[in-house]
């Protein structure tokens, strides 16, 4: 720091924060990832065809998230029905 | 019985040899009988850095496949009588490390040994997995930088779930963070993540933090563990991390910058 940094008093922040903050979400999302039951995309897989034998829907139409916290695990199902399904 | 170290990152270049060339020498000084071991086959350079290439007759491969005996191939080292270097093949592939073959050399050595260390290539292949599965400790070398530290998340990832210990259910693989490279006035002014950073996206145990230091260097060109320097700031920082697993309580030095007088800091950079 010289004589003039003085009264430079904006400084810019240092790039370490911004390595920290992308690395925490970073980190999360591969241990998110790596902690999922690995039977996950074939669950995934026969859940839609069970629902494409009675309703027409989208390949993407059915999505499983996982999440798990200290004391439990949560399997999310998510299921998009077309319009104008019901019959 | 032996215990089990070894020193991975995933991440190449972080100082993952330095690293167990330097726990290896720390324990055999302090009366402990090391053996300290190269998994990088085909790209060996352990011997590089304790300065033993011109004694390399047998590797470990041709232990693994019975074309010599441990004791043709174990390397004593000169400085110490406890320290023996079993360096790896340079012209197999890493294939030749088979977890039969590997168990089989582990447990014998383990016979006359106090502490075996593995030093892992880099990377998350077989040669890496090969270095972690019997471990009983692990030194994660980290450098203060995103790539580093995403890569030692991953292979604590690979150490809990693919190692011995892991399989069989047994109590898992003592994790430690070794900082390396760690340059406190670039922390100090924003511009590297610092040990607390580190510390916090990792969470880990952490056995010490060395300082960036042309010390390392000097010893790699001369076949000298840095560890023997003492002189040098990564020297001692090498020889704390050594106590400190051995159960020492010792503080964390080298975090922060020298304090520069008023007139240095007002008219130098």
């Amino acid at each position: 720091m010289g004589l003039l940094d003085v009264f430079r008093s904006n400084r810019p922040r240092g790039s370490a924060s911004v390595a920290k903050e992308r690395l925490q979400i970073l980190v999360a999302h591969d241990r998110a990832f790596r902690n999922r039951p690995s039977y996950l995309p074939e669950l995934q897989q026969e859940i839609l065809e069970v629902i494409r034998k009675y309703v027409e829907v989208d390949l993407d139409a059915v999505s499983v998230n996982y999440e798990q916290d200290d004391e439990q695990e949560f399997l999310e199902l998510n299921i998009v029905l077309p319009d104008g399904s019901r019959s | 019985m032996a215990r089990t170290i070894v020193i991975t990152s995933g991440k190449g270049g972080v100082g993952k040899t330095t690293t167990a060339a330097a726990m290896a020498m720390g324990l055999a000084q302090r009366g402990h009988r090391t053996v300290v071991i190269d998994f990088d086959v085909g790209l060996r350079n352990l011997d590089l850095i304790m300065g033993c290439e011109r004694r390399v007759v047998y590797d470990f491969v041709n232990v693994i496949n019975g074309e010599a005996n441990l004791n043709q191939a174990l390397i004593r080292d000169k400085r110490c009588d406890s320290l023996y270097v079993l360096p790896a093949s340079q012209t197999r592939d890493k294939e030749a490390l088979t977890p039969e073959g590997v168990g089989k050399v582990l447990e014998e050595l383990s016979k006359g040994h106090d502490y075996i260390v593995c030093d892992s290539p880099a990377g998350i292949e077989h040669g890496a997995t090969m270095a972690m599965y019997f471990a009983d400790d692990a030194v994660v070398v980290t450098n203060p930088e995103v790539s580093s530290v995403r890569d030692s998340d991953r292979m604590l990832g690979i150490l809990s779930s693919k190692s011995r210990r892991a399989k069989q259910g047994d109590e898992p693989i003592k994790e430690h963070l070794l900082l390396t490279r760690y340059s406190a006035d670039r922390v100090e002014r924003g511009e590297m993540l610092g040990v607390d950073d580190v510390q916090e996206i990792l969470s880990l145990n952490l056995l010490g933090v060395i300082p960036e230091s042309q010390a390392v260097l000097n010893a790699s060109n001369a076949g000298i563990p840095v560890v023997l320097d003492n002189a040098s700031n990564a020297g001692q920082a090498y020889n704390d991390m050594v106590a400190r697993y051995l159960g020492e309580d010792l503080p964390m030095r080298f975090l922060a910058t020298e304090r520069k007088g008023i007139f240095s800091r007002l008219f130098r950079g």
